[in-house]
Formats: structure tokens, sequence, C-alpha cells
């Protein structure tokens, strides 16, 4: 039996002992008391029946293509074997891909390989099917018998469920750790090319001349910091634009406006962060640059067609709805008693949204700054249509500039081989950006820690 | 802000329950003994009053809270509003100060003066009302501040302290009047809300005499406090009694008893009965306003 039947198999199983097992806790239950709920001893016999053998399943699913590897390898000859490593995974490659296939072949060795492979898989099906049969079962049969009710079914189901939780919060952690390691090592090999202090504190960046090694100036250069200037540069004009707006538009629509204007308005900023970045950009790069470069010539200042201003501006009203629509939720939250509080000693409503609610909301409204600031900062489609490509170290915003996530996009497109310092650096780049938005990250904690006030 | 409510048939009161309590013989001769609050029986009205009400009424959303009530409150007086629980004591407080303003479904209609001038007018600013007529609310609601910052509130607001030491002798002195001093002199700057709950109640009252209103509207200030902390209480609302006017919701008879000149009497949204204090512990006229401070119901 395949996999998915095997677990069709398992529900069922689980959901007889779940029945059984109710059932015989309430048919006791007429007799004595009991320490739990029938319903509990019925979670626990399902989870009896049906965790180990859901667990069985997911091992054999992670070790099952060693395994029959192992299987095909054992069967092969010794000639076969000792070739070079290439080309052994290659004729294993080719078994495997027969074996797929199903189609017949004429080499008796691949035959044998493929006949061994066949045993090998059915069997362990085999095997599987009856443990989780017996698995099952057992459950069942315990559920039936008096043993039942003298276990401690609530505490059980509970730490199941407690034990099931911390399993998913840990999946999350590794995820992260995985990814950030990943890049890390990536990021490890491009500094063997490249050293970290010029990659870090150099300030031209101009990873295409190192495409081909005979080239004129092949060496490249790596200085990161024109493209971490223009990030910051861009992502600080979109903030300048979106916290104060995002802000005051929270305020008003929590503190200010009535419900009926409130149910409309608030949807409304929030289709904003809807509109695919494509369409920003295009906007950015038609509508508001051209209008910054006229109003710029028109009194007297030079303005590129591209420049960091418009994709800034355009960014800034992008990330308006995570600034608003955070701090609207965390405002209304305030309870109304703190308002009553500072309104019956004879404050203005604004001096009580400024002194009692905004430090009480302050910790969420941190956080929609934050969720703004990391959209800014990893927003890549605005810039290359509306700030350009070229990495230059300015801090003039009316000049072209480029940002970090731009670079790695201009790095990885085209065909490169991959452990170029070219496409290496993309990995460097992008543990540079992790770890600038995870030390923004820890700052805002703090600032949040130092200034909170917290309501109960 | 002001809307009259027409056809409503606000003086009928029915109390099933009461009716059989009519013809039980114990009741004096001269006792009203109708169950229906027709009219308010006593002298709610005074001449030259701070606080002037007259026929108010309040409603939240369609359900009505206040009926009719017609009350006045004299010039450093102290009254009790007394009642069973839900009778619109708190609604009629808040009524006071325009506290209802922030309860949207809530609507105000009558009359309500504050030294003669109607404070539901346009022209009235309820922030500068509530300056004027302070209000420690019946669940305490320190803010998210520490101490020190709860008490000054109220004072940087107004500019009333001209510098910092003006500034910590008014906290001070505020929280030495509401017998809270002692308690958190050493962590005045420990926030508000991690108080216990009847410090809480006591840092609130603080919080208002320290913007010295004219008039102070309390609602059960006394409700978590222990005996001494209440006798505290009590002291200072006769001392606050020479420059300002109290109003204070309260469950305690005695309380009522010890601290007010006046009490009225509130049942079912209806102002019932308005009197001396001693004279309505002792002699009240409406056999509601009796079985309610014998504790026959209520
Ligand atoms: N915000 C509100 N919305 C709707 N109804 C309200 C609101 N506040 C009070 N009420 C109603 O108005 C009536 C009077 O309430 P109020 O709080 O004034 O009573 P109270 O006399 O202060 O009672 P207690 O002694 O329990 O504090 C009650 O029936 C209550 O349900
Ligand atoms: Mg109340």
């Amino acid at each position: 039996m395949n996999a998915s039947a095997l677990i069709f198999i398992i529900i069922g199983l689980s959901l007889i002992s779940y029945f059984s097992g109710r059932h015989r806790a309430s048919v006791s239950a007429k007799s004595q008391t009991l320490i739990a709920l029938p319903k509990h001893y019925g979670y626990m016999t399902a989870i009896w029946s049906g965790l180990p053998a859901l667990l069985l399943i997911i091992l054999w699913a992670m070790f099952k293509p060693a395994y029959l590897h192992e299987q095909i390898i054992q069967s092969l000859p010794a000639s076969v074997i000792l070739q070079a490593q290439d080309q052994l995974d290659l004729y294993v490659n080719s078994i495997n891909l027969a074996i797929e296939n199903g189609e017949p072949v004429e080499d008796p060795i691949m035959q044998k390989a493929m006949e061994s492979y066949q045993v090998a898989d059915s069997n362990s099906k085999w095997i599987l099917t009856t443990l989780v049969f017996v698995i099952g079962l057992s459950g069942i049969i315990f559920s039936l018998t008096g043993a039942l009710t003298k276990v401690q079914a609530r505490v059980k189901v509970e730490k199941v469920i407690r034990i099931f939780l911390m399993l998913c919060s840990a999946v999350a952690i590794v995820t992260t750790i995985g990814i950030v390691l990943s890049v890390l090592f990536e990021a490890l090999r491009f500094f063997e090319a490249v050293s970290f202090f010029d990659f870090v504190f150099g300030t031209t960046w101009s990873p295409q001349t190192a495409i081909r090694v005979d080239q004129v100036g092949s060496s490249g250069s790596f200085g990161a910091i024109p493209l971490f200037v223009g990030t910051i540069l861009i992502s600080l004009i979109a903030l300048i634009i979106a916290v104060p707006i995002g802000l005051l538009s929270a305020i008003y629509l929590s503190e200010y406006a009535s419900a009926k204007f409130r149910a409309i308005a608030k949807p409304a900023l929030e289709v904003l962060a809807g509109i695919p970045t494509v369409v920003y950009g295009f906007f950015a790069a038609l509508t508001v640059a051209p209008f910054i470069r006229d109003v710029g010539q028109s009194i007297g200042l030079t303005v590129a067609s591209e420049s960091a201003l418009a994709a800034g501006i355009v960014m800034g009203v992008m990330i308006i709805p995570f600034v608003s629509s955070l701090s609207d939720d965390v405002i209304n939250a305030v309870p109304q008693a703190m308002r009553d509080g500072s309104l019956g000693l004879g404050a203005t409503q604004s001096e009580t949204i400024k002194q009692v609610i905004i430090p009480a909301a302050l910790p969420g409204i941190v956080g929609g700054v934050l969720l703004a600031a990391s959209r800014a900062i990893g927003e890549t489609m605005i810039v290359v249509m509306a700030a350009g490509l070229s990495a230059k170290l300015t801090a003039n915003p009316l000049e072209a500039v480029t940002t970090v996530t731009v670079q790695i996009v201009t790095l990885l497109t085209g065909d490169q081989e991959f452990d170029s310092p070219k496409t290496l650096a993309a990995f460097a780049l992008g543990l540079m950006l992790f770890v600038t938005t995870l030390v923004l990250n820890v700052f805002a904690l703090h600032i949040v820690r130092k200034y909170r006030e917290q309501y109960e | 802000m002001t809307t009259q409510v027409n056809g409503l048939d606000s003086l009928a009161l029915r109390a099933d329950d009461m009716a059989t309590q009519n013809n039980s013989e114990n009741l004096t001769a001269d006792k009203h003994q109708d169950v229906e609050v027709l009219e308010t029986i006593g002298e709610n009205i005074l001449e030259n009053p701070k606080f002037s009400t007259r026929n108010v009424n309040v409603f939240y959303g369609e359900k009505q809270a206040i009926f009719d009530a017609s009350l006045d409150i004299g010039q450093n007086e102290v009254i009790a509003l007394i009642g069973p629980s839900g009778c619109g004591k708190s609604t009629y407080l808040r009524a006071l100060n325009r506290m209802n303003d922030t309860i949207d479904s809530c609507r105000v209609s009558g009359q309500l003066k504050l030294d003669g001038e109607d404070i539901y007018d346009k022209k009235m600013d309820p922030v500068l009302l509530r300056a004027r007529v302070g209000m420690v609310f019946q669940k305490p609601n320190p803010f998210p501040k520490s101490i020190y910052d709860n008490v000054a509130y109220g004072p940087r607001i107004h500019g009333l302290a001209k510098n910092s030491t003006d500034l910590d002798e008014i906290v001070i002195t505020s929280l030495e009047r509401a017998g809270l001093f002692n308690e958190v002199k050493d962590r005045l700057t420990a926030p508000g809300t991690g108080l216990s709950g009847g410090q809480q109640q006591r840092l609130c009252i603080a919080r208002t005499i320290a913007v010295s209103p004219e008039v102070i509207l309390m609602d059960e200030p006394a409700s978590a406090l222990d005996p001494i902390a209440t006798a505290i209480i009590e002291e200072l609302i006769d001392e606050l009694r020479e420059n300002y006017t109290i109003a204070i919701v309260t469950h305690s008879m005695q309380q009522a008893a010890r601290v007010s000149q006046r009490t009225a009497y509130f049942h079912l949204g209806k102002l019932v009965e308005v009197g001396e204090t001693n004279l309505i512990f002792t002699n009240p006229r409406h056999q509601l306003t009796e079985n309610y401070i014998t504790g026959k119901f209520g």
C-alpha cells in the first residue's frame, strides 16, 4: 500500500479508537467516578492509535530513498562499483529512471538491481502496513480493556498537545536557522574570493567586470557601501512619507472619525497594500519621476530622470497601510477608561492622544513601522523602475541610486557560473541585509522596552 | 446636544413586587405609599446652587437610564447619591461633567447648569468644564505611567506648577491627602498600574484633587478600601468641603451618613427622594427609600 492509503487507514483506525475509547469510558462512568471526561479517553486512544503510526510513516518517507539506494548498490557487482564515483552515480541514476518509467531493460546487471529494488520496496511496504495495523489495533484493543479508565487521560492529552505545539514552533525556528546558515555558507565562499573588508567598507560597486577571467579589470569591485547607502536613502524617504501619514491617519480614524467613515476608510487605505508593486513601479517611473524632474528643473535643480526621491515617495505611499492599519488596531485596543481618566482631568483630546494613548499603543506602532521599514528595505520592483541600477555613492535624493535587493536580482539574472564571485556576492548581500534588519529589530525592541507604558 | 423627548411616559414606575407591601400594617400614615414615583419628594431644589439640574433624561440608544431627574447641589455641599445597583447613579454623575459625551450612544436632555451656565450649551467647552468638575471613576483607571506622573498629569496640562519644586509639592500633598503617600514614597517612579486595587483608587483620588477642581464627582471612591483608608478619604472629603462641592456615589449608608449633608435616593432611573442626610436615614418619606435603607431590597 502506498503512503497516502496508509494515512487514510491511520485516520480510520484513530476514529474507531476514539469512539471505542469514549464509549468504553462512558460505560464505566456509570459504575465509577472517572478522572477525566469520556471524550478525553477518546482523544487519548485516538492519539495512541494514530500518532506513532504517523511518525513511523514520516520516518520511513525520510529514510526510504537512502535505504533503497543502498539496496541497489549492494546488488551491483564489484566491477560496476569500482568505477569512478560520477560514473557510478550516472549508472544508478539510469536504473532509477528505468524503475520510475517502468521500461524493460536489456542489461542483466540493471535487471538484477531493479529486481532487488522492487523486492526491498514491496517488503518494506508490507512491514510498514503491518506495523500501522498493529499499532492502530493495539490502541483499539487497549481502549476496550478496563485498564483504560485508570489512566490520567486528560493530562496525557494535554501533554501531547503541548509537544505538538512545541514542534510546530520548532519548525519555524529550524527553517529560519536553515536559511540563515545556507546563506551564511555561500557568503563565506564569497569572502574567500573577495575580502570581507573590501566588501563591507568598499565604496565602489561594479561586479560586471568580473564576468570573464581574462577580461581587463577582471577582479571586479564589490564595495557594498553604495548599495546600502542607496537602500537606506530610499527607505528613509519612504518612511518619512509613510510614518507620519500612516500614524496620523490611524489616529484620525480611531479617535476622531465616525464609525461609518471608519468602516469605509480603513479598507480603502488597506487597498494600497494590495496593489502590485509593478504597478507602483511604472507609476513611479512614468508619472512621479518626470513630475519631480520638471518641478526640479523649474526651480533650477538638476534632477536625474530616475531618482531616489521618486522611488522613495511611491514606496512610502505603498507602505502607508502597514503603519496605519497596525497603529489603528493598537490604538483601538487602548481601554476607554484611559481616555476617560485623561479627559476627566480636563485634558483635550489631542493631549490625551499624545500623553496617554500613543505611549500605551507604542509597541504596536513601532511594530507597524518596523514592518513598513522591512517592506521598504526589501522592495525591488519600484526601485528598478524608478531609481535605476547605477551604484552611485550619493546622499542626494535627486540622483539615481540602486539598492541591495535590486543588485541581488541583477547578479542572479543572466547566465553566469554559480560559483563565480559575482553570483556569490548575492548571498553576501543577502546576509548583510539580514543582519541589518536584525539590528533594526533589536533596536526597535529596545526602544519599545524603554518607552512602553503598559496598561492592564 | 440637548434633545427634548416628547411623549415619554417617564413618570410611571411599576414596582409590582412592592404591591403586597403596601398593605402591611407597619407603615406610618403620612408615608408616601404609592409605588409609582410621580415626582421627587423632598428638598431637591435649593436657592443659589452650584449645580442645578432640571428634568434630566439620559438615554443609552433606545434605553432610558435617567428619567426626569431634577436636583440641585449646593455650594460647599457634600451630596450622597445612593440607590440599588444599575439605578443610574453613575450615569447621572457622568452627565454633570459631560463624560457621557465619550459614549457614542448616550444622549442627555434637560437643563444642567453650573454656576448658572448651561453646561450642554454649544458655547460650553467640555474640556474646560471637566477641569472645573473633576471626577473619580468607579473603576480605578491609573495611567500606565509612574505614580508621580499620574498625579502630575493634570497640573502639567493646566500649567498649575511654576517649576519642578512646585510640581513636587503638588504631587506630594495630593498623595498625602489621599492617604497614599506613605505607602508609595519610596517608589514614586514605579508604574501606577502596579499598585493594588485600593491603592489605585487612592491614586486616582490624588490625581483628581491635584488639579483643584471646583466640584469633585466621586463614584464609589472607597469601594475597595479598608476601614483605615476609608476613614482617611472621608476625612479628606470633609476637609475638601470647605473649598469644594462634592457629589459622592456610595453603596455604604454609613459612609453617606458620615460624609454628606444631603442624600439623594435613585431608583430605576428615577430620583425618588432628596433630603437632609440625617432625616433621610431616620425618617424616610418614601416607601422605596425606606425599603432601601432598611435593607428590605436592593
Ligand atoms: N455605556 C452604556 N451603554 C448602555 N447602557 C448603559 C451604559 N452604561 C450604563 N448603562 C445602563 O444604564 C443603567 C444605569 O447604569 P449606571 O452605571 O448609571 O448604574 P449605577 O447606579 O452606577 O450602578 P452601580 O451601583 O452598579 O454602579 C443600567 O441599566 C445600565 O445597564
Ligand atoms: Mg455606578
